[in-house]
């Protein structure tokens, strides 16, 4: 079946199966590969892509169910001239990575959760990253950029 | 993993909905958010020949003030459900228990009739319905037709769903004035519960649901009739287990969940101010 889906401000139409998750379409006919693949089962967070401006998991979304939408990848999120956007700019300052598998999911979950909460604290960041899986186990320094690019650190 | 393969059917209005499932039997399978149903799919454990899509169904997306109760499409979002003022301020066990489901990406997707539909006895959801006494509404070729919560549930992953039927809308008691309480236990943030309760008490109403203890959600009627009876915290909390048939799995044993049962209400109860 033929599937239309933006992103990261692209239209794009390819004939697929509709057994085709959304994270496939993304890396495998999109080409865009920044999008990672972890747990398979909705529980990592590797692949969260923003379906709307809202985030989800996008192994468990099958590309036809978003027929039409919007999505953005962490390929979409900096600047053409390179300007990092300022999830990605804090990521990098605060050393907020360390194999970096994780790293696109937790900044794609990140921007989602800042841009729903004005004011936010550290419990609302290590909360609302519940759903991305650090198996380095940095998230203190994850917790820190997300807080400096909301602007709400100390 | 990919799911083996299926046909896909996108459908606009719940007609066009009763009419897929009545063309495919039981061949079909709703999708709403897909977060139970694609994991099955992906492990083999459901093989639907015919998926459809009933995301783009805007009329079953609400909360409404109906006058003694609120009614809440099936189609509404967990994320639109757990931050709802009107949810939170007539029936906070449901925006709670909501907002103890998954994670932030899960409830983005994520629907209150879909968690219902799937019939899953881990599901949080299904326990704040229970204590609230909630009424489901299910559409089918012979038009509505309204459930007791109490009887939706009728075996592990199965409903009183028939093939050919949609859950279209969720009446919820408006209860203000009630105190509640939502206690979940699991080993990390975004696990199903091992064991979980949703505790409501107001002036005419006593609800006990209770997480994965049994093949289906359960309300715990021995707890209610002990605090009906006046019984305190400690003493109906030792009931929880009443009735229960808890599984045992990697995460606890009967016995296990039988304990976590009594602690949990316990709490629950006292939470609620009883």
């Amino acid at each position: 079946m033929e599937v239309s889906i933006e992103i990261n401000g692209v239209e794009q139409t390819h004939d697929v199966e509709p057994r085709m998750l959304l994270v496939q379409y993304i890396r495998e006919v999109a080409g865009l590969t920044g999008t990672n693949i972890g747990c398979d089962t909705s529980s990592c967070g590797a692949c969260t892509v923003l379906l709307n401006g809202e985030s989800i998991k996008s192994c468990t979304v099958l590309a036809a169910q978003v027929q039409g939408m919007n999505i953005q990848t962490i390929e979409g999120l900096a600047d053409e001239d390179g300007t990092l956007h300022p999830m990605q700019q804090a990521f990098h300052e605060c050393h907020a990575l360390q194999c970096g598998y994780c790293t696109p999911g937790m900044v794609m979950a990140s921007v989602s959760l800042v841009e729903k909460n004005t004011s936010i604290t550290e419990n609302d960041v290590r909360e609302g990253l519940e759903g991305n899986l650090c198996r380095c186990t940095g998230y203190h320094n994850i917790v820190k950029a997300v807080l400096q690019a909301s602007g709400t650190s100390s | 993993m990919i799911p083996a393969k299926f046909d896909f059917v996108q459908v606009d209005t719940v007609d066009a909905a009763l009419e897929a499932l009545k063309e495919h039997g039981d061949e079909a399978k709703l999708i709403a958010g897909g977060h139970s149903l694609l994991p099955l799919m992906k492990f083999r454990l459901a093989n639907p020949a015919v998926i459809v899509d009933i995301n783009r169904l805007d009329d079953l997306k609400y909360v409404r003030d109906s006058g003694d109760h609120l009614s809440i499409g099936a189609l509404t979002r967990h994320c639109d459900i757990e931050k709802n003022e009107m949810i939170s301020s007539n029936a906070g066990v449901l925006a709670k228990a909501t907002h103890n489901v998954g994670d932030p990406q899960v409830r983005h997707r994520g629907t209150i009739g879909g968690a219902i539909a799937h019939g899953d006895p881990a599901s949080d959801i299904p326990s704040a319905l229970l204590a609230l006494k909630a009424t489901l509404v299910v559409n089918g070729p012979e038009g509505e037709r309204e459930i007791n919560v109490d009887d939706f549930f009728t075996g592990f992953l199965e409903t009183d769903l028939s093939d050919d039927e949609m859950l279209t809308e969720i009446r919820v008691p408006k209860l203000p004035d009630a105190t509640w309480s939502f206690q979940k236990f699991n080993r990390r943030a975004q696990d199903w519960a091992i064991v979980g309760t949703s505790v409501v008490c107001g002036e005419n109403h006593i609800g006990v649901g209770l997480v994965n203890m049994h093949s289906v959600p359960f309300r715990s009627e021995a707890v209610e009739s002990a605090l009906l009876a006046g019984a305190s915290a400690e003493e109906a909390a030792e009931h929880a287990a009443e009735g229960t048939e808890a599984p045992t799995d990697l995460n606890a044993s009967r016995d296990y969940r039988e304990h976590l049962a009594r602690v949990l209400v316990r709490r629950g109860i006292q939470e609620a101010g009883r």
